[in-house]
């Protein structure tokens, strides 16, 4: 399966992956992150369910330093 | 002046002061300028997480939104849709409904584009936000903002990051008096005088970011600009001595020897 993830292709992920499971696999904390699927935001309380399909696009994002 | 409190939105913040967290050298020397502050509310942006490094230090590891509350901006936003999307996604790391809408224009002055600022608010406000706006130091649009159901109106001060201080004293003052919610300065502030000046002409708070970050000492900085924020308040509910134009002793001049 493939995915975008922030602009970036990232090929050969194992099918049937939920949003817990790529986050795991990535590293991310999800305490400290929000997902927003195809330009939808996808709730916390649904990463452990939210199926991905190949071709999603996903934007994952974090707070940083700002005025 | 124990009850002396800036209230947004219904939230209660004990100080007048928000700062922002960019430009520090890193989240800890922003962490210690944070408590010099003794602000509890600190401006974030939203960006993609570098998922190739996701074991670099995040802000929310420095900073605990259970103890202070997030802010998070809209910046590099152009659109109203563009800071709806980014917004919703900040709300959805943390449940922040009180956000700081900016949009901004040309990178020479960073103005706030108030066309676009007064459609994006509007979108955000039927999204269920509470929208503190960034705007001009302009009392109509101001009016528009609040009129539209804005949390906070932000004229700037001077353009962001100059540190020249309140360049249009008197458009910030007919903001102030004409509005009812609170009125924050941000931007333009450079050094303490600068926010004394903006509390002493009835601002309800001021938000900076630059002026701390790119101090030499921005610990200290941010001790003195609570200070003077502080000093500021006070003055302006002091109520100032009318200005005269001669000299009037201090020491009686009956009775001298």
């Amino acid at each position: 399966m493939n995915l975008v993830i922030n602009g970036e292709e990232h090929t050969g992920l194992p099918a049937g992956l939920t949003v817990a499971a790529l986050l795991k696999h990535l590293n991310l904390p999800e305490r400290k992150i929000a997902v927003e699927r195809n330009l939808q935001v996808v709730p916390k309380s649904t990463f452990g369910k939210a199926l991905l399909s190949d071709g999603d696009r996903l934007e994952i994002i974090h707070f940083i330093g700002g005025g | 002046m124990a009850s002396d409190k800036l209230i947004v939105a219904g939230r209660e913040f004990s100080s007048r002061l928000i700062i922002g967290t960019g430009k520090y050298k890193d989240y800890a020397q922003n962490a210690a300028a944070l408590e010099a502050s003794g602000a509890d509310m600190v401006t974030v942006a939203v960006r993609r997480v570098n998922i190739s490094k996701p074991d670099e230090p995040m802000l929310m590891d420095f900073i605990d939104p259970a103890k202070v509350t997030y802010l998070p901006n809209t910046a590099g936003c152009f659109t109203g849709e563009d800071a709806v999307r980014t917004l919703r996604l900040a709300k959805e790391v943390g449940g922040w409904n009180l956000v700081k809408l900016e949009v901004l224009s040309d990178p020479k002055h960073l103005y706030p584009d108030m066309e676009e600022t007064l459609r994006a608010a509007k979108l955000l406000i039927d999204d269920g936000f509470d929208v503190m706006v960034y705007c001009s130091d302009d009392p109509v649009f101001a009016r528009k903002l609040e009129d539209m159901g804005c949390a906070a109106i932000m004229p700037l001060g001077a353009p962001i990051g100059s540190g020249l201080g309140i360049q249009n004293p008197v458009n910030i003052r007919l903001i102030v008096e004409q509005t009812k919610v609170p009125v924050i300065v941000d931007a333009g502030v450079g050094t303490a005088s600068d926010a004394t000046v903006a509390m002493e002409l009835g601002c309800d708070g001021v938000l900076m970011n630059t002026a701390i970050a790119e101090a030499k000492d921005p610990i200290q900085m941010a001790r003195a600009m609570k200070h003077a924020v502080i000093a500021g308040r006070e003055a302006y509910l002091a109520g100032r001595m009318p200005r005269k134009k001669y000299a009037d002793p201090s020491s009686p001049l009956a009775g001298l020897i």
